[in-house]
């Protein structure tokens, strides 16, 4: 019988990424209400010692493979280790990151498990012992409660930064194992040939606390100065509507929307952008949403938590005067 | 280079979605259906491989007749032929079933690359083209923003953005690609394109010319259970920051997030 919590963390050059500690915390709510073991899933190269980590947070068992062949990610090697531990241990709930890395490895892995799998959720219950999945539709323009018929383990992604990391208890430690997998060279198709960071330093959209955006409000790309300005006051990235995209003022990596990255923000502030439908998909799961525009009328008020109907030009330098307060 | 896309049907990205009275599926009456946006770039890396290194496109769509209007779409774009898998035994299926069903009409085309979106912007699931791949046995590229196939035309090289990173990954071919915004700029269909498409081939097929079993399939036969739509959780009206001058605007802003939103 299919039984136990798992989740599989992500880790990114040997240091585990917050994500892990997201599904850490809500994989331990889970395995409570069904009074099962959870168990984190660490793949990698020289990751062992990372194990621990994961005590503190609630796990009660995490299981390692190390495999010079693990890191960097590839979705070759990832689903033919994980589905060689599921398969020898039968979970009854596996849970991922629906980061970019988590989405393709979940995508892959329910195709080879051959069962259904949540993608994007926003929210986790257990009902009568079955997970129950909450997600997203329709960009966001539904809400889908969904579960599993016939097929185990039930399986689902977490949006990043929607769930919250608990407390981590020091005094709680979890049993480390080493997995037990096979590995054929000839399964390995893909290869990453070389990693290229981004130098600006700035933190991901979809793993920023604070996100300062911009539209096409903005004018011009050498206006975006003026939010680069209150974003370093902050601590936020800047991220920017379709409009200002296509129009060449932003890369495409900071596009907030439908097409774009959907992101989940302590504080959003919106400037000169209008709040189309398509924009508001990628950003109404924010906790607060800040909207600065000249147009009382912009639809981007209905989802504002705070308002401000004025110039951009005047207003956010201002705001970066007045926030300098409380840094 | 003979090169797949297979492409979905969504309502169109302006649509109000309307639940239905079972509570559990939506009202699709006065909806505007259009091809994915997703699957529009790929539908133009396509197009401009197969300009590059010539061959054929053959985009394949899967759903109800009105799916021929996307299927046109893209042969007026420029791809060569269409197949549509259409069966009444595909209502109500998951996205897993719908796959098996593209897996099954892939299997009989000569390809080196497969594109698909990577998400459908209706049920934003993002399982296809993951599960097309794997029953077909070939590697996955996914969200990827740029392509560059080897000369010889027997490997492929792409670029994926991951948070704060671009890896560049090669892999052998035939190889599935899921299309990202970034890839490029779809064209649109020209008039010449429009006119000629309706003279290019579109072949329609059912399950059972797939050899395929329709049990397989439709609602019975979701592994993803739907309990209930609802509409989104609405956001309170905010507050309207008043003030005479933008400065007093932007203290009493700041007072508020930091004092009552606790974000600063
Ligand atoms: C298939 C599809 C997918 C899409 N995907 C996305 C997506 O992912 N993300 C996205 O953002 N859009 C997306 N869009 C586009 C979307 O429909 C809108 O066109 C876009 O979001 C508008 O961007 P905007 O708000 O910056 O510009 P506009 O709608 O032009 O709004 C500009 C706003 O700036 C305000 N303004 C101007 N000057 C000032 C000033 N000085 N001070 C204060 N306010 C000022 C104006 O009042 C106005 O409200 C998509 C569209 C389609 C069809």
């Amino acid at each position: 019988m299919a039984q136990g919590v798992w989740i599989i963390a992500e880790q990114r050059d040997g240091e585990i990424r917050k994500i892990s500690y997201e599904l850490v915390s809500e994989g331990r709510r889970l395995a409570d209400a069904l009074g099962q073991d959870l168990t984190v899933v660490l793949l990698g190269s020289n990751v062992k010692e990372k194990a621990a980590e994961f005590g503190p947070y609630g796990a009660d068992k995490v299981l390692v493979a190390d495999d010079s062949r693990l890191s960097p990610y590839t979705t070759d090697a990832y689903v033919s280790v994980i589905s060689q531990l599921v398969k020898a241990n039968e979970p009854g709930i596996l849970l991922l990151g629906a980061s970019v890395e988590g989405k393709d490895l979940a995508g892959r892995l329910a195709a080879r498990l051959d069962v259904a799998m949540a993608q994007d959720c926003t929210a986790f219950a257990v009902e009568d012992g079955n997970l129950v999945a909450t997600r997203p539709i329709y960009a966001g323009k539904a809400y889908a409660k969904v579960t599993f018929e016939n097929s185990w383990p039930q399986m689902a992604t977490a949006r990043p930064k929607v769930m919250s990391i608990r407390e981590p208890d020091p005094s709680r430690s979890a049993e480390v194992v080493d997995a037990s997998f096979t590995l054929d060279d000839a399964e390995l198709k893909t290869k990453v040939v070389d990693v290229v960071k981004d130098e600006s330093g700035k933190v991901d959209l979809t793993e920023a606390d604070k996100i300062v955006s911009g539209g096409r409000g903005m004018k011009g790309p050498e206006n975006y100065t003026i939010l680069e300005a209150l974003a370093a006051i902050i601590g936020a990235s800047v991220g920017a509507s379709r409009s200002a995209v296509d129009a060449g003022w932003r890369p495409h990596a900071d596009q907030v929307g439908q097409t774009g990255k959907v992101v989940s923000p302590n504080l959003y502030v919106a400037c000169g952008i209008s709040g189309a439908i398509q924009h508001l998909a990628g950003m109404s799961t924010s906790k607060v949403i800040v909207a600065i525009n000249k147009d009382e009328d912009a639809p981007i008020f209905q989802k504002a938590d705070y308002g401000v109907v004025g110039d951009l030009f005047d207003v956010v330098p201002a705001l970066t005067e007045e926030v300098k307060k409380y840094m | 280079m003979n090169i797949i896309v297979c492409l979905k049907q969504v309502p169109d990205t302006e649509t109000q979605i309307k639940i239905g009275s079972d509570g559990k599926s939506i009202v699709t009456d006065d909806i505007k259906w259009v091809m994915n946006p997703y699957d529009e770039f790929g539908v133009e890396e396509a197009l401009r491989l197969k300009e590059k290194h010539g061959g054929e496109v053959t985009v394949i769509g899967l759903g109800p007749k009105r799916v021929t209007e996307s299927i046109r779409t893209a042969l007026a774009m420029g791809a060569d032929k269409g197949i549509l898998v259409s069966d009444e035994a595909l209502e109500g299926s998951d996205s897993l079933a719908h796959a098996k069903a593209l897996a099954a009409a892939v299997k009989d085309t000569e390809y080196d690359l497969i594109f698909t979106g990577q998400r459908a912007v209706d049920d934003d699931l993002g399982i296809v083209g993951a599960t097309v791949a794997e029953l077909l046995g070939i590697p996955q590229l996914s969200l990827i923003v740029k392509v560059e196939v080897a000369e010889d035309g027997k490997s492929v090289k792409v670029e994926r953005p991951i948070e704060g990173e671009t890896l560049i990954i090669t892999s052998t071919l035939p190889a599935l690609i899921t299309a990202q915004k970034g890839l490029n700029e779809p064209r649109y269909a020209s008039l010449p394109g429009i006119m000629k498409a309706k003279k290019k081939p579109l072949a329609e097929k059912s399950l059972a010319d797939l050899g395929l079993d329709s049990a397989d399939f439709g609602t019975g036969a979701r592994k993803l259970k739907i309990l209930e739509l609802t509409p989104p959780p609405g956001r309170q009206a905010g507050k309207i920051i008043e003030g005479e001058t933008p400065q007093e605007k932007a203290a009493q802003l700041a007072k508020l997030l930091h004092e009552e939103a606790k974000v600063l």
